[in-house]
């Protein structure tokens, strides 16, 4: 079979379908968008009837896949990192009911922030929940790891966390695909209280689970995704986790590495390897894309033993992504870059889209707050996250999705009267109900704008769970019929959105507003395909 | 056999249509080929760029080491300068000169261009006003790829095969549309040397 040219996210996906997956479930995020996105598009997939539909958020995403895998089935749930705090409680949980069909959990991390909130690193999830984690180090492994993991899901019951990180994601490269699996027939788990966990169940459940470790360890070392290669120069021994490695080795291109390594793809880390390399060398360098989780390990809390290096003793930057060249510069190579950057190069931030509906909204807010003052406006995540810069300068927070509502509760409590919050409608369906539920309970004098441009924009205009029902839903929890105003967000109608936020800011009780209008590069999408059809009819 | 390119420009300029072609001629090629792509928040008229590493060896790391880039191939003038630490001290820089100003602060015309041609080796080429010769502005970003062509050490028949394969869907109008805006910018290269 020819080699297909895929992205990291779509080689996950491929080896999914590849490995008799029943069903796929995710809330869009980036970097782990792709995976959903090909699954959907793929003719094997629709073939062979995988559901493959978004999420209303992670943690319903991940619940419906242990739904899957207690019904025998395989299923695997895709996240950003973020997303694994919003679905953890399901997480931790499902690690000890177990699995019964193969459960794959796919977080990908964002290391130097290129599109998050922040740059936590998903393998500390998977040792809090006492779980198998991979972590491929190129494409081709990412593929043939999935396969593995469905495998030793079923084979332990247990879930299997994958972890990505964005340029492994976001990079393609040639994989070879592997033979076509069948998909499970559904089969209830022999114990149908293994997915109970009362008190009684789940003590023991988490025994069973702990009792795994040791197996678990077992096959860290069997599965040939952890490597140990030795070197003659025993002076600094070097652990190598997930595509840390590709940036060891791009230094190594045209000299024979001779140093001892470790490379790790799969945790629990076999003990014996790691001691070995330790007991080999005079001192360890770690070399991990995200936080220094197995350097922190080593080092232990006194640090009495050999010397460890890596991001804690400032061998490696502490935050951000690695690069071949500060890999290199652990190594005291010399990097020989290129010219500095001129000066009249000039930033280019991110920003809202010529005509994009949120322009008009927050130009509309602006002008309505003016009589209150400036600094009340909690916002949420998604494009209208960048109206918190020049020129609108509109919002003053963004936080976690849902954060928006809550926060204004929290602050009109403390005084800041009127708190207005800023969500975007996927974001809404998202988090945000439940929150607008405590505000109408707490009748707080806030209100809210739920910026309706019927996509979920920013991950690349994915269908939203919100679309066609918003307004019945902020009806149903209970916000007045007459403090729900729908208005259009166009220039020519500022005046008139102006005056009604005006009328709703003074109003002290919950108020909603909900600018709609469709997103202008889904509709520009939407008409190049209508003219492609007319261009067939003719 | 060894190529690290930088894809530079602003989101939604069609570089990784460009990054697509020259993958898939290597792939035809039988070379090896990473290239890391820029997805979400700067896609949003943000200075995008795509590292993209061609060879008949295994390809080790996604991301081109600083100052290891063989060209830096771009589709915006100011962006082709962003990213010289990462260009090679024998390093080409291949840029149209249409400028995308979408903030307040752009330099002048002037200075930026002086800038690009201090550099040590440069090609320069107005992208929009060739691919309007040839049918539709539309096509710049496959100018500039054009012009990269004598660099890239891939046969020309390759490219061409690529830019069959990715455009053939969209009808054999937009095909020769782009056949005819590689072979302009390739002349023009070829001219400059
Ligand atoms: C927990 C979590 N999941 C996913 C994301 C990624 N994400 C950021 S914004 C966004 C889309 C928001 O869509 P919407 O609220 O409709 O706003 P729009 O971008 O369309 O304006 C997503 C999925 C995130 N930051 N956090």
């Amino acid at each position: 079979m020819q080699k297909l040219l895929l992205l990291g996210d779509e080689a996950i996906a491929q080896g999914a379908i590849d490995a008799g997956m029943s069903g796929i479930y995710a809330y869009p995020g980036t970097p782990s968008t792709e995976i959903m996105e090909y699954v959907q598009s793929s003719k094997d997939a629709k073939e062979n009837g995988i559901r493959a539909l978004w999420s209303a958020n992670e943690k319903t995403a991940m619940e419906s896949a242990l739904g899957m895998s207690y019904a025998g089935k395989r299923a695997m749930v895709c996240m950003k990192h973020v997303g694994l705090n919003v679905a953890a409680d399901a997480f931790v949980n499902a690690a000890i009911t177990g699995a019964n069909g193969g459960l794959v959990v796919v977080a990908a991390d964002d290391p130097s922030m290129h599109s998050s909130q922040n740059e936590q690193d998903s393998r500390f999830y998977g040792k809090f929940s006492l779980v198998p984690i991979l972590e491929p180090a190129n494409q081709q492994q990412a593929y043939d790891m999935v396969h593995y993991a469905f495998q030793l899901s079923e084979d332990f019951r247990i879930p299997v966390l994958l972890r990505i990180t964005t340029r492994l994601a976001h990079s393609r490269t040639g994989v070879q695909r592997a033979a076509m699996r069948k998909q499970n027939e559904l089969k209830l788990p022999d114990n149908l209280r293994q997915f109970v966990l009362l008190p009684s169940i789940a003590r023991k459940q988490y025994r069973e689970l702990l009792g795994k470790q040791e197996q678990l360890e077992a096959a860290s070392a069997k599965s040939g995704f952890n490597r140990l290669i030795d070197g003659k120069n025993k002076k600094t021994g070097i652990i190598a986790c997930g595509l840390a490695y590709n940036y060891l080795m791009e230094n190594f291109t045209d000299q024979k590495l001779e140093a001892p390594l470790l490379c790790i793809g799969q945790y629990p880390v076999p003990l014996d390897m790691v001691n070995k390399l330790y007991e080999s060398c005079e001192e360890i360098l770690v070399l991990e894309d995200g936080y220094p989780m197995l350097e922190e390990l080593l080092k232990g809390m006194l640090n009495k033993g050999k010397k460890i290096k890596g991001r804690l003793d400032g061998t490696l930057p502490r935050d951000g992504e690695l690069t071949p060249g500060i890999v290199g510069t652990a190594f005291g190579q010399k990097i020989e870059k290129g010219k500095q950057t001129p000066e009249l190069v000039k930033n280019r931030p991110p920003k809202l889209c010529d005509g994009c509906s949120h322009n008009d909204a927050f130009l509309a807010l602006n002008d309505a707050i003016l009589e209150y003052g400036r600094g009340r406006v909690f916002s949420d995540i998604g494009c209208y996250t960048l109206s918190a810069l020049e020129p609108l300068e509109a919002i003053n927070s963004c936080v976690d999705m849902g954060a928006s509502i809550t926060m204004a509760i929290g602050a009109a409590d403390a005084g800041l009267v009127p708190a207005v919050a800023a969500i975007g409608d996927s974001t809404f369906t998202h988090s945000g109900i439940t929150g607008l539920l405590d505000a109408v309970n707490n009748n707080s004098p806030i209100t809210v704008l739920i910026l309706d441009n019927s996509t979920t924009g920013m991950t690349g205009g994915q269908a939203s769970s919100a679309y066609g029902k918003i307004d019945s839903i902020v009806r149903g929890l209970g916000v007045p019929e007459e403090h729900i105003k729908v208005l259009k967000p166009l220039r020519k109608y500022h005046d008139e959105n102006v005056a009604i936020m005006r009328e709703e800011l003074a109003y002290q009780g919950v108020s909603v507003i909900i600018p709609r209008r469709e997103c202008i590069q889904t509709l520009s999408r939407k008409l190049r395909q209508k003219a492609k059809v007319k261009a067939l009819d003719v | 056999m060894k190529k690290d390119i930088i894809l530079a420009g602003v989101g939604g300029q069609g570089i990784l249509s460009i990054a697509a072609c020259i993958g898939m001629a290597a792939l035809e090629e039988n070379l090896f080929l990473k290239q890391a792509e820029v997805h979400g928040m700067s896609q949003r008229g943000g200075a995008v760029q795509s590292n993209l590493r061609i060879s008949s060896e295994p390809v080790a790391s996604d991301l081109i080491p600083e100052g290891k880039a063989d060209i830096i191939l771009a589709v915006e003038p100011m962006e082709s300068l962003r990213y010289l630490p990462m260009l090679d001290k024998n390093g080409w820089v291949i840029t149209s000169i249409n400028p995308f100003i979408n903030i307040p602060d752009y330099p002048s015309m002037e200075s930026l261009m002086k800038e690009i041609w201090n550099q040590p080796k440069y090609i320069t080429l107005d992208a929009d006003l060739m691919a309007k010769a040839c049918g539709s502005v539309k096509a710049a970003n496959m100018v500039v790829l054009g012009a990269a062509t004598p660099f890239l050490d891939l046969k020309i028949e390759s490219i061409q095969n690529a830019i069959k394969a990715i455009f053939g869907r969209k009808g054999e109008d937009i095909v020769q549309l782009n056949l005819d805006a590689l072979k302009a910018g390739r002349d023009h290269a070829l001219k400059q040397l």
